[in-house]
């Protein structure tokens, strides 16, 4: 496992997505309103570039006629073919134990603790009184 | 093949349609009047969709058989004894459906109803029927099954596959509360009352493509059915598709299952599979099933994924099949105890409690 920091934290303020590059992989990392997300940019089914997906809630329902949008912000609709996928977990809603984006961990970190290693800060100078966006690969 | 035992249940078979004069003892005196006196009664009200004399609305050496005998004992002979049923469903397609005068189609309905009660339910005990009624008024189909729930021979509402609006609509709701509540299937058979063109793209020049275009028919009120949340709604209910084909069911599955993945927001309350819907909801006579040979019979139950959704069908006296060999080939001994008889008592909240009772009362006669 190795940790890259892809950004100071300032650069992905709360309703923005970055996509990077690690390790020659597309990941889009994700603020959805203070909560960090971190996606394989490729979605399971056909392979089109997820992250480019609308980020919404879950439609739900008591039965016929009756209509809810729940857990806004926390599912990431595929831009092909409309597959939803939980961001928490990268999981299908529809399909959930066969289909899955890859998800990684992500995390905020303070430059005083990224200064010390072992990460791999790979296009950012780091510096003690930042906040960056950390992600494990 | 051939039936290899005795006690099947026919879940689709027809009585001759009873022509006017038969059901006039039947209307009351104001349709009596009506009927008599506009000269309706001369009319045959046969389903376009079934012309009397098209070679597949009768079979050959059963129309033949018909002449000289009761039309009760043609029954008895061709169908209940030459394949040992058990139970045989009689559904009667009267054209009634079709009227657009919503109070006389109605009227009609329960005459057939009667008609069927007292000509063929009270004279053999074999028989269960089906409750016709008129879809485009659902208030007066509620009230007819209502009216017939108390006799517990029907097993069934019965509804053409081509009326007026797709069977999901909520309008027939009530409908479907009242069939679950009374333990009563919903039948759905094939036949158009012909107020749209019977294809989605014009009218058809001849009956032959009439009758091939019936299996869309279903997979429209199948995907209907399932995406409208009818299953949500009505737990219980089953929906039982009459004379549909088989073989185009696993696509249409596919198709919906692959659909539902992408689209699903915008019916939330179909909340799994539909293919899981439509396995435990829907089932499908066997006959015609509509496939070659036995394997591709084989292909298709493997693709539905179970053979729980087939019921055993004749439907005589259309010539689906020649001889005897009323079961398509490829079934294996396990499905076919499962498609004669067990998923007909597992479908048929009524057929299932004879069975029930017949059981307990076998048990006592073993004790004794």
């Amino acid at each position: 496992m190795s940790r890259h920091v892809v950004c100071p934290a300032a650069e992905l303020p709360p309703g923005t997505r970055k996509v990077v590059v690690i390790d020659g992989r597309e990941i889009g990392v994700f603020n959805v309103e203070g909560r960090l997300h971190a996606l394989l940019n490729r979605c399971p089914h056909g392979g089109a570039a997820i992250c480019s997906g609308v980020v919404t809630g879950l439609s739900q329902s008591s039965g016929p006629g009756d209509y809810r949008l729940e857990r806004r912000g926390e599912f990431l609709r595929c831009p092909w073919h409309g597959w939803e996928f939980d961001m928490a977990t990268g999981q299908s809603w529809c399909d959930p134990r066969r289909t899955r984006v890859r998800s990684f961990e992500v995390k905020r970190e303070a430059g005083g603790d990224l200064v010390m290693g072992p990460y791999v800060a790979e296009r950012y100078p780091v510096t003690v009184e930042d906040t960056y966006i950390v992600v494990d690969l | 093949m051939r039936i290899p035992f005795a006690g099947a249940i026919d879940c689709d078979l027809h009585p001759p349609m009873p022509s006017m004069a038969q059901l006039l003892p039947y209307l009351d005196d104001y349709w009596r009047d009506q009927i008599t006196n506009r000269a309706i009664d001369r009319m045959s009200f046969a389903m376009m969709s079934y012309p009397p004399n098209a070679p597949v609305s009768a079979r050959a050496d059963w129309r033949a058989a018909q002449t000289g005998r009761s039309e009760l004992d043609t029954l008895r002979t061709d169908v209940l004894d030459a394949f040992g049923l058990y139970f045989g469903i009689a559904n009667v397609m009267h054209g009634a459906i079709a009227l657009h005068n919503d109070d006389m189609a109605a009227a009609i309905c329960r005459a057939v109803n009667d008609w069927l009660r007292a000509e063929w339910l009270d004279r053999e005990p074999r028989l269960r029927g089906s409750i016709l009624v008129t879809p485009q008024d659902p208030a007066q189909a509620v009230a007819e099954i209502e009216r017939l729930a108390p006799d517990q021979r029907f097993v069934q509402v019965l509804l053409p596959v081509m009326g007026e609006k797709l069977l999901g609509r909520r309008e027939f709701f009530p409908l479907y509360e009242a069939a679950e509540r009374h333990g009563l299937v919903v039948a759905v058979h094939a036949g158009s009352t012909y107020r749209y063109a019977p294809t989605i793209v014009g009218w058809p020049s001849y009956q032959f493509e009439d009758y091939v275009a019936q299996a869309q028919a279903f997979a429209n009120q199948t995907i209907s059915l399932v995406v409208e949340g009818v299953f949500h709604r009505f737990p219980r209910l089953k929906v039982v598709m009459l004379e549909s084909g088989v073989s185009w069911l696993p696509m249409t599955m596919w198709r919906t299952d692959k659909t539902w993945r992408g689209a699903r927001p915008e019916v939330p309350w179909v909340d799994r599979w539909p293919s899981e819907i439509i396995r435990e909801h829907l089932r499908f006579t066997i006959q015609p099933f509509d496939a070659p040979d036995a394997t591709a019979v084989g292909q298709t139950i493997d693709r539905i994924g179970t053979d729980q959704v087939l019921l055993f069908s004749t439907d005589y006296p259309h010539w689906q099949f020649d001889g005897a060999d009323v079961l398509p080939d490829g079934l294996s001994p396990h499905s076919l105890m499962k498609i004669l008889v067990a998923n007909a008592l597992e479908t048929y909240p009524r057929l299932a409690q004879v069975a029930t009772t017949l059981a307990a009362e076998q048990a006592k006669e073993d004790v004794r």
